[in-house]
């Protein structure tokens, strides 16, 4: 059995890691009342800004380089939401566009046929002392190279920030009030745009994680909704972070399933795996939505 | 002098749509003038590319963004043609494949199961939007997935051709396609009844009750709803459903006049480039004629830039994706009128 359900608990880790970093980002973006859609954009720059990175400077270049991708792509974001007052959810399809075009554009200039991508130093596996050798959970969960980590240490120290911070209280008032918050002395846009930031960073590094801990290489789109989902695991884990790390695991699990079953040698057609977490996002979404409280200034126009 | 001024911002537009292209293309050390002649002569440079290759795919985004206008008029992010584009265009081949001996009644029905499908596979996000509060940005791009997921197994599985080799589905005979439009080459009779929506919806929006209904709710639910009298829910409910039987119509036509079967990468994306061609005509059927056909160009023109000056075909949602930010930033204070997303009211309805 645990040759089915190791490699089945490795995968669903594999594929939580990077939503639970995206999720983290958008989690912190959308408690202060922003949605941003270009966050698949981001992942996407993050992607292509680790291969541009660690073909410079390895792994830890490779890393720097997904932030940077996602920075950028998140400060346009807030260059047109929060200076120019554009709307949210079309400059973040745009944004996402742009992205996918960009990357797309420059990796072929760059990269077309010389296939120096497919030779990047990739960031490996590193065993936790000890704990990597706890029956069934141990290899699944912690022998996972670093990232997976540090997605870990995130999901308390993001849950600890916002509710035991100033700055965590202001950004959630900033969410829930925006108007209030400002009378009483938060900076509100500067806090927006901080957000906006670190949810580009977040996103980098899923992306950074797409290409450096698991494909090796990049490729176009390579994202493939990612930053959709993580979008969507914010509102199924109810904009708390422990209820975000929960649902994205509850989704890579999910996205594993189609490994299970083909180990098991059950063979249904495999698209029918495929789009299995795209319902059960849908289906999570109507329970959520139903009961869950959204901060209240979400989506309203900066 | 005012009638023009649409012309005059178009035409301003397009110049500097072509100033983006001319600087990024040298900055990415391209050969310009050979890439810039390459997309002339690949979209309007002769009566055969203009037909064949401009218009035939202006026609797919005419309806697509036809669809996307519909939506975001009425305050609905639909972000999902690409998905009602699949939908459509699965329900009109499956339709077209069951009556082979249809003729134009074959076409009509075909054309109609694919609008009809459109419009189900958007209704799943406006039901969920109404009843649950989901919001539809996130509903249409999960249902999206599906539907591509849903068509690669299709094209593999039930409707796969008889040879069982290719993932693709039978030919359509040639009884139920869209005839082609004499001397223009592969440009078919789509083209007519895409340009008879977008008319007939320009018009809708101007002179209906029901154009009125959607465009208030859209601009201020809360004042539609209170001093207009209009059941808003109901409206932009209506409107999202609509503008789904418009993307699945576009697929029904792209299969009927250009594809003949259904595969997997039958739309290029056409759901998404869409959303350009409907903000680039400020969300104005009768002007989205005009864009889409831009759109065509750029769309066609990219391909010959890919094979004449090797230019990634991908640069061309570079300069889509400018247009939309260059769009949005100019009209920043269009948008700055609307206080509240009705999609987002909704949700915190919903959600209190």
């Amino acid at each position: 059995m645990s040759d089915v359900l190791e490699p089945f608990l490795a995968a669903t880790v594999r594929t939580a890691t990077p939503l639970v970093l995206a999720a983290m980002g958008e989690l912190l973006v959308e408690r202060a009342g922003l949605i941003n859609i270009g966050l698949e954009g981001a992942i996407l720059a993050g992607a292509f800004g680790s291969l541009v990175g660690a073909t410079a400077g390895g792994v830890v270049g490779g890393y720097a380089g997904a932030v940077l991708g996602g920075v950028i792509v998140a400060a346009l974001f807030a260059l047109f939401v929060l200076a120019l007052r554009a709307d949210q959810i079309i400059t973040g399809t745009a944004l996402t566009m742009l992205s996918l075009g960009a990357t797309g554009t420059l990796y072929r200039t760059l990269y077309g046929s010389s296939g120096a991508a497919l030779a990047i130093p990739t960031s490996v596996p590193l065993p936790i002392p000890l704990l990597s050798r706890l029956p069934v959970l141990g290899p699944a969960l912690f022998t996972q190279p670093p990232i997976t980590y540090v997605a870990y240490v995130l999901i308390p120290l993001i849950a600890w920030w916002i509710r035991g911070t100033h700055a965590g209280l202001a950004l959630r008032a900033i969410g829930e009030q925006s108007e209030a918050a400002q009378v009483a002395g938060v900076r509100v846009q500067r806090m927006r745009v901080l957000a906006v930031l670190i949810g580009g960073v977040l996103g980098g590094l899923a992306g950074g994680t797409l290409v450096l801990a698991q494909a090796g290489t990049f490729a176009e789109g390579m994202s493939a909704g990612r930053g959709f989902i993580a979008i969507a695991i914010v509102v199924l884990g109810r904009w708390h972070p422990l209820g975000v790390a929960l649902a994205a695991f509850v989704f890579g699990a999910a996205s594993a399933l189609q490994f299970a079953f083909q180990a098991m040698g059950w063979h249904a057609p495999y698209q029918i795996f495929l789009a299995v977490p795209y319902l059960l996002t849908l289906a999570g979404l109507m329970g959520a939505a139903g009961g869950a409280r959204s901060p209240a200034a979400l989506g309203k126009s900066p | 002098m005012k009638a023009f001024r649409p012309i005059l911002l178009f035409g301003a537009g397009v110049a500097a749509l072509v100033a983006i292209m001319l600087a990024l293309l040298v900055a990415g050390g391209f050969s310009a003038f050979t890439a810039l002649l390459a997309l002339w002569n690949g979209s309007v440079g002769s009566w055969y590319s203009l037909t064949s290759a401009t218009l035939v795919r202006a026609v797919p985004l005419m309806l697509t963004g036809c669809a996307i206008a519909v939506a975001f008029r009425a305050g609905v992010f639909n972000i999902g043609g690409e998905g009602q584009f699949l939908v459509g265009a699965t329900a009109a081949t499956a339709a077209a494949l069951a009556i082979p001996h249809g003729g134009a009644f074959g076409t009509v029905v075909a054309l109609g199961a694919g609008a009809v499908a459109g419009g189900a596979w958007a209704g799943i996000a406006a039901f969920l939007r109404d009843r649950f509060g989901v919001l539809e940005v996130i509903s249409t791009i999960m249902l999206n997935f599906v539907a591509l997921h849903a068509v690669s197994y299709l094209v593999r599985g039930p409707l796969q051709e008889s040879t069982h080799v290719y993932p693709q589905t039978s030919t359509i005979v040639e009884g139920i396609r869209l005839a082609h439009i004499p001397g223009a080459g592969r440009l078919h009779v789509g083209l007519l009844l895409a340009l008879a929506v977008l008319i007939l919806t320009g018009w809708v929006f101007r002179h209906t009750a029901a154009g009125f209904r959607l465009l208030a709710s859209g601009e201020n639910p809360s004042a539609a709803e209170s001093a207009g009298l209009i059941d808003v829910k109901r409206t932009t409910r209506r409107a999202f459903v609509a503008s789904g039987a418009l993307a699945g119509l576009a697929g029904g036509v792209e299969v009927l006049g250009v594809t003949y079967a259904l595969y997997e990468n039958i739309s290029p994306g056409y759901g998404f480039t869409a959303i350009a061609v409907a903000l680039l005509a400020g969300l104005d059927p009768w002007r989205v004629i005009l864009s889409a056909a831009l759109f065509g160009a750029l769309e066609a023109g990219g391909g010959a830039m890919q094979r004449d000056a090797s230019v990634p075909s991908v640069f061309v949602s570079v300069i889509e994706a400018l247009l939309i930010l260059a769009v949005i930033g100019a009209q920043t204070r269009r948008w700055r009128g609307r206080e509240v997303s009705p999609s987002i009211d909704a949700s915190a309805e919903a959600a209190a």
